[in-house]
């Protein structure tokens, strides 16, 4: 019985040489590893983690063809339902999605669905050559805001359909959070993301870097006077949030958007860059989701010892297993219960300490979590000279303020439907703009679902 | 790419460009900004716009060696490009979203000082083509430090120029100046201060003790420009705003400077490292 076989861990960098580098923690399967793996799945006739994929992967057929040795094959049937193979390999939590629904994992453990999806796209990349649109672009001209998930997943079915699509991207590289925010340790930029991106492009699709959608151009120039028909917003997670405690706008403090910023998209890593980034000596990350795994991952490569502070217990922590799991094996510190209520600083202005004070979980609220009470008179100091706010982010407001007719809610995310359409005809939104901070693959498939509702609105 | 069309050196370390960006030059207003990458390994720049020509598609800016990245644009040639200019950022001066009416009940003084005098030239020009009564203080340590001159007195009704050694004209501060004008009998209805931090601080300080409101422009630290990394963030009357979305002007009398001036030095270190090399 092909089940017997225990899932395949895929090997992975030694924690204490990657936590000095910025070298890919995980190495993905090899061909002969891929063959093994995919020798486990039992093809079930009603597959459930289809159903769990957020953009509806052919699972078992794509498995059917590594088991037989057909990489292209396999690559194949992934690209109808999804361009970013290698990438969603990579960063999709698929212990709660496809993984999660997986029969096996009901008495042992799930067939390893993401290492073998990441292999099919690392195989592609290394041995397909980048397949070009079979015609130049002819239907309607489409714009898509925002060159993250949500936007690029957009983009690629609509190109398929034959739309002249321009994805218009705020930074100076395309890619949103898979550049700005996920870190080369775990998602590889100018090999993974840039070849995914490639591939898109190669559709038809055109991608303007270095404009703001609200400031360079608004939405209704798009319309009125660069004759697009449709638009489609996927503009991300937006402005970070702090905690509002004293001591936020002291020097050391940042957000985890800035910091991995500055590594990230602007390579402070990297020597031959010039951009500054402080770690620190010792540094401390408020937060406990992937956000604030990165950030202290990042932290510690750069040479700091980090500590992340959470309010609740490890067993809340809303960020992948997989994460935690690595960031303890580099030595990071995790201190739970445990809430910031104030930075303090030395006398000229720098961060020296953080007072936090002790909680406790309470009564289980609203969403079922426990709530976490501070414990009275328990504050104590943790010594630092850098402190990472990994709270979230609230929408930027910039396109709402500035294109009549698009409704918000009160949280500041636009107003749309399961389709992707807002309160504005002919305007689409998807992916963390509309939800607020999600996930790469939830994004890809609201891209998705809105490409196919852009499609049947201009087919009218 | 954006082109280098022209390029002009003001003093040994600021230079005048006028770039090739036809979007940016069709949406700025006064009072934006915008940002340079000169090239792959430098950092995103902010830099006020100090003109723009919609019909030509071009924006100028004025640049002063200060770090790495801004070297590396001011050594930039005529005909080079940059890799990435993106803007305009920020919100235009509230003088553009003024009616007529308002508008034409207002009697601005500028203080300009350093690379903020080129965005003041903007401003006051924009005033001044619709027929605003506009003074100009542009304040330098000493006379060879001046820029934008000549620019400035073609768009202004009154020029004081002022130097801190005397060298030049007032001797004296340009809030020295502010305050002699107002003695003589001069009347304003607001200030508007463009220039390095702690002249805005102390402009502020004057324009409080004269009873005038006063509009600062905020040169913070940033990163992306769109509201994203929250570096640029400043404390305006006891709430932290983010000087890329929020401003870049604010109401002087609300902005803790010091707060502003110590969170502006946060890469000293890293700077004068790269300086050195």
């Amino acid at each position: 019985m092909a089940a017997k076989i225990d899932r395949l861990k895929a090997r992975e960098q030694d924690p204490k040489v990657r936590a000095h580098n910025f070298q890919e923690v995980c190495y993905g399967y090899n061909a002969q590893e891929a063959l093994q793996e995919a020798s486990r799945c039992l093809h079930c006739k009603n597959p459930r983690c289809v159903q769990a994929c957020p953009v509806g992967i052919a699972i078992p057929d794509f498995i059917a063809k590594v088991k037989d040795g057909d990489f292209a094959g396999a690559a194949g049937v992934i690209a109808k339902d999804s361009s970013l193979p290698a990438i969603c390999g990579r960063v999709c939590p698929q212990e709660s999605q496809c993984e999660g629904s997986c029969v096996l994992g009901i008495k042992g453990e799930s067939v390893s669905i993401g290492k073998l999806e990441r292999f099919v796209g690392d195989w592609s990349r290394d041995n397909l050559p980048v397949k070009a649109a079979a015609q130049a672009p002819s239907g309607p001209k489409v714009a898509i805001i925002g060159s993250g998930p949500s936007g690029l997943a957009c983009a690629n079915d609509l190109a398929k359909l034959g739309y002249d699509v321009t994805i218009f991207e705020a930074l100076h590289r395309p890619g949103g959070v898979l550049e700005y925010g996920i870190p080369e340790f775990r998602l590889p930029k100018d090999t993974v993301v840039k070849h995914e991106i490639d591939n898109i492009v190669a559709q038809g699709v055109k991608i303007e870097t270095d404009v703001i959608i609200g400031r360079t151009v608004t939405i209704d120039q798009l319309f009125d006077e660069e004759g697009f028909k449709a638009v489609f917003i996927g503009t991300g997670a937006g402005l970070p949030k702090f905690m509002n405690i004293p001591g936020e706008n002291l020097n050391g403090v940042f957000s985890a958007n800035e910091f991995l910023t500055r590594n990230n998209l602007m390579k402070a890593f990297r020597d031959d860059y010039l951009t500054p980034i402080k770690a620190g000596k010792k540094c401390i990350v408020v937060g406990g989701g992937n956000v604030a795994m990165d950030a202290a991952r990042t932290a510690i490569r750069l040479g700091a010892d980090t500590t992340i502070v959470y309010r609740r217990t490890e067993v809340e922590l809303p960020a992948r297993k997989e994460e935690v799991h690595h960031a303890k094996e580099e030595g990071i510190t995790f201190a739970m219960l445990t809430n910031p209520v104030e930075i303090l600083g030395d006398d000229k202005g720098w961060v020296r300490a953080i007072k936090c004070i002790k909680m406790e979980l309470g009564e289980p609220d609203a969403s079922g979590r426990r709530s976490p009470v501070a414990i009275p008179g328990s504050e104590f100091e943790i010594e630092a000279d850098t402190v990472i706010m990994a709270l979230g982010t609230s929408p930027n407001p910039l396109i709402a303020r500035t294109t009549a007719g698009l409704d918000q809610n009160r949280r500041g995310c636009l107003v749309a439907d399961e389709s992707g359409a807002t309160t504005r005809p002919g305007i689409f939104a998807g992916g963390d703009a509309v939800t607020g901070a999600a996930t790469v693959i939830l994004a890809m498939g609201a891209g998705r679902r809105a490409a196919a509702a852009i499609h049947s609105y201009l087919q009218k | 790419m954006y082109k280098i069309l022209k390029k002009r050196m003001l003093t040994s370390n600021i230079c005048e460009m006028v770039l090739e960006a036809p979007r940016i030059a069709k949406a700025a207003l006064p009072g934006q900004f915008l940002i340079v990458r000169a090239d792959e390994k430098g950092e995103r720049i902010p830099l006020t716009i100090s003109d723009y020509d919609a019909a030509a598609g071009t924006v100028t800016i004025v640049t002063q060696k200060i770090g790495a990245s801004t070297t590396v644009i001011v050594d930039a040639n005529e005909g080079d490009s940059f890799l990435d200019v993106v803007g305009p950022l920020g919100n235009a001066s509230d003088l553009v979203e003024m009616s007529p009416e308002e508008l034409a009940a207002q009697k601005v003084i500028f203080i300009a000082g350093g690379v903020g005098t080129a965005p003041v030239y903007l401003q006051a020009k924009w005033l001044h083509e619709r027929g605003v009564a506009v003074d100009v203080i542009i304040g330098a340590r000493n006379k060879d430090l001046f820029i934008y001159t000549e620019e400035m007195r073609s768009v202004c009704d009154n020029l004081f120029l002022c130097t801190d050694d005397g060298s030049y004209g007032f001797h004296g501060v340009g809030t020295a100046q502010l305050e002699a004008l107002v003695a003589e009998g001069r009347q304003y209805t607001r200030v508007v201060a463009i220039g390095p931090m702690i002249m805005m601080k102390f402009a502020t300080l004057t324009a409080k003790k004269l009873g005038l409101p006063i509009v600062v422009s905020l040169n913070t630290l940033m990163v992306d420009g769109t509201g994203m990394c929250g570096a640029c963030r400043v404390s305006v009357g006891g709430q932290t705003k983010f000087a890329c979305v929020d401003g870049p002007e604010f109401d002087g009398y609300l902005v803790d400077f010091d707060e502003a001036m110590r969170r502006q030095g946060q890469y000293k270190e890293e700077e004068s490292k790269w300086l050195q090399k």
